[in-house]
């Protein structure tokens, strides 16, 4: 049992996602960065998918009721227990009565907490993970809160030795500018061809409104080829008639301040999307502090892939040097 | 000797818990650590900016509504 003593901003309980839902509307939610999650249940040894606290910008206060091993990946947001600084990405023991608490932010956004075990909390579709827009999901629908005591589960597969440490050059670091790899398309012949080269030379600036359902940056304007309105699709010139928002698509009302949709983004609506985040990119997008900048950078279908591959082998490599020792 | 506040996440800055309200404090007011000295929102949720030592506040280095970044120093206590 694990007692929140503080909730920090936004404590969420999140898993790989409520995935394939797509054709009731359903926004997979799950961890912003899942290259965290994935290797933060490595290091205690649980099943890919147990869930893991995801703790945006300002941490929380926690007290353990009994002890066990934890790991804090992702983004730094320097974690103490008892107020003694402790490593990241690394296999920790805790004992009960110990308090895990954290400074303030130092680079990226989130980071996340896995216990042995996982965070239990009821299926909704199959999946822990929190929807806050709807409250389905997670602890009670909802970010945690001041007194709420959370249960561990068995989804805890194998021992791992405390001190297990990950390999520092496997270790993400987080800047304070950022290159989004993307694909162009679905709806980018909608700008003009002008607009798609500011589009991708243009340093944009996350704004304050950026969060797990999108974010939004501030920069130029974009303007779109002239049409007559199709049937079905609204008045505005970014308008397009209704189509799918995969995560990851950026979509530009007016031609200003494009928003890139996230885990707990609408799936679907008449907004032109000019291109999509490539699915390894969204751990890194889901890093990003409001005022830092982001420029985004065309791949094809190929690299999107191989840099995919190659990702999962810096996974597979992980999980090898975790299982030698 | 000058002591900062300084924002511990990014958003939006705001010195009145709401339009039609004063300012939680001013320049020259004698604060306390736990007072609160302005909001920052950010992701829907406002965050209660505190000072976190006792002090006399010599001023603010930021705007009402300007965005502010984490790390950056809001006000000055002497």
């Amino acid at each position: 049992m694990i007692k929140v003593l503080k909730p920090g901003l936004q404590t969420t309980v999140q898993d790989q996602g409520r995935l394939g839902l797509y054709e009731i509307g359903m926004p997979p939610s799950g961890a912003m960065d899942q290259f965290a999650l994935r290797v933060g249940n490595m290091i205690v040894g649980n099943h890919p998918n147990a869930a893991v606290l995801e703790i945006t910008y300002i941490g929380p206060e926690l007290i353990f009721e009994k002890d066990t091993q934890i790991s804090l990946t992702g983004g730094l947001i320097p974690p103490k227990i008892n107020g003694v600084p402790v490593p990241m990405w690394e296999t920790l023991a805790v004992k009960a009565g110990d308090v895990l608490s954290f400074d303030f932010v130092k680079s990226g956004a989130r980071i996340y907490l896995a216990v042995e075990g996982g965070i239990d909390v009821p299926l909704v579709m199959n999946s822990r993970s929190t929807y806050t827009l709807i409250g389905i999901g997670g602890f009670e629908g909802r970010a945690l809160a001041e007194g709420d005591v959370l249960a561990t589960g068995d989804l805890h597969e194998r021992k791992v030795a405390a001190g297990t440490r990950i390999e520092e050059s496997l270790i993400p670091t987080f800047g304070r500018s950022h290159e989004i790899r993307v694909i162009v398309g679905l709806c980018s012949y909608r700008l003009t061809e002008e607009s798609k080269r500011i589009f991708l030379e243009t340093e944009w600036t996350v704004t304050p409104e950026a969060n797990r359902i999108g974010y939004r940056h501030k920069g130029q304007r974009l303007q779109f080829v002239e049409r007559e309105q199709p049937f079905g699709a609204g008045s505005n010139p970014s308008n397009v008639t209704d189509l799918g928002y995969p995560i990851g698509s950026i979509q530009v009302p007016d031609g200003v301040e494009p928003i890139v949709l996230l885990h707990d983004a609408v799936t679907g609506g008449g907004y032109a999307t000019v291109a999509t985040v490539i699915s390894t990119d969204l751990n890194r997008m889901g890093q990003i502090k409001t005022n830092e900048k982001v420029k985004f950078v065309s791949v094809g279908l190929e690299e999107a892939l191989q840099i995919r591959k190659e990702n999962q082998l810096v996974l597979n490599k992980i999980a090898e040097n975790i299982a030698s020792r | 000797m000058s002591k900062a506040i300084i924002a511990p996440l990014p958003g939006v800055f705001y010195r009145r818990p709401s339009p039609d309200q004063p300012e939680y404090v001013r320049e020259g007011d004698q604060v306390n650590p736990g007072d609160i000295v302005g909001l920052i929102e950010i992701m829907k949720t406002f965050y209660e900016l505190k000072a976190e030592e006792s002090g006399v506040v010599a001023g603010f280095l930021v705007n009402n509504e300007d965005i502010v970044d984490a790390g950056q120093e809001i006000a000055l206590l002497k």
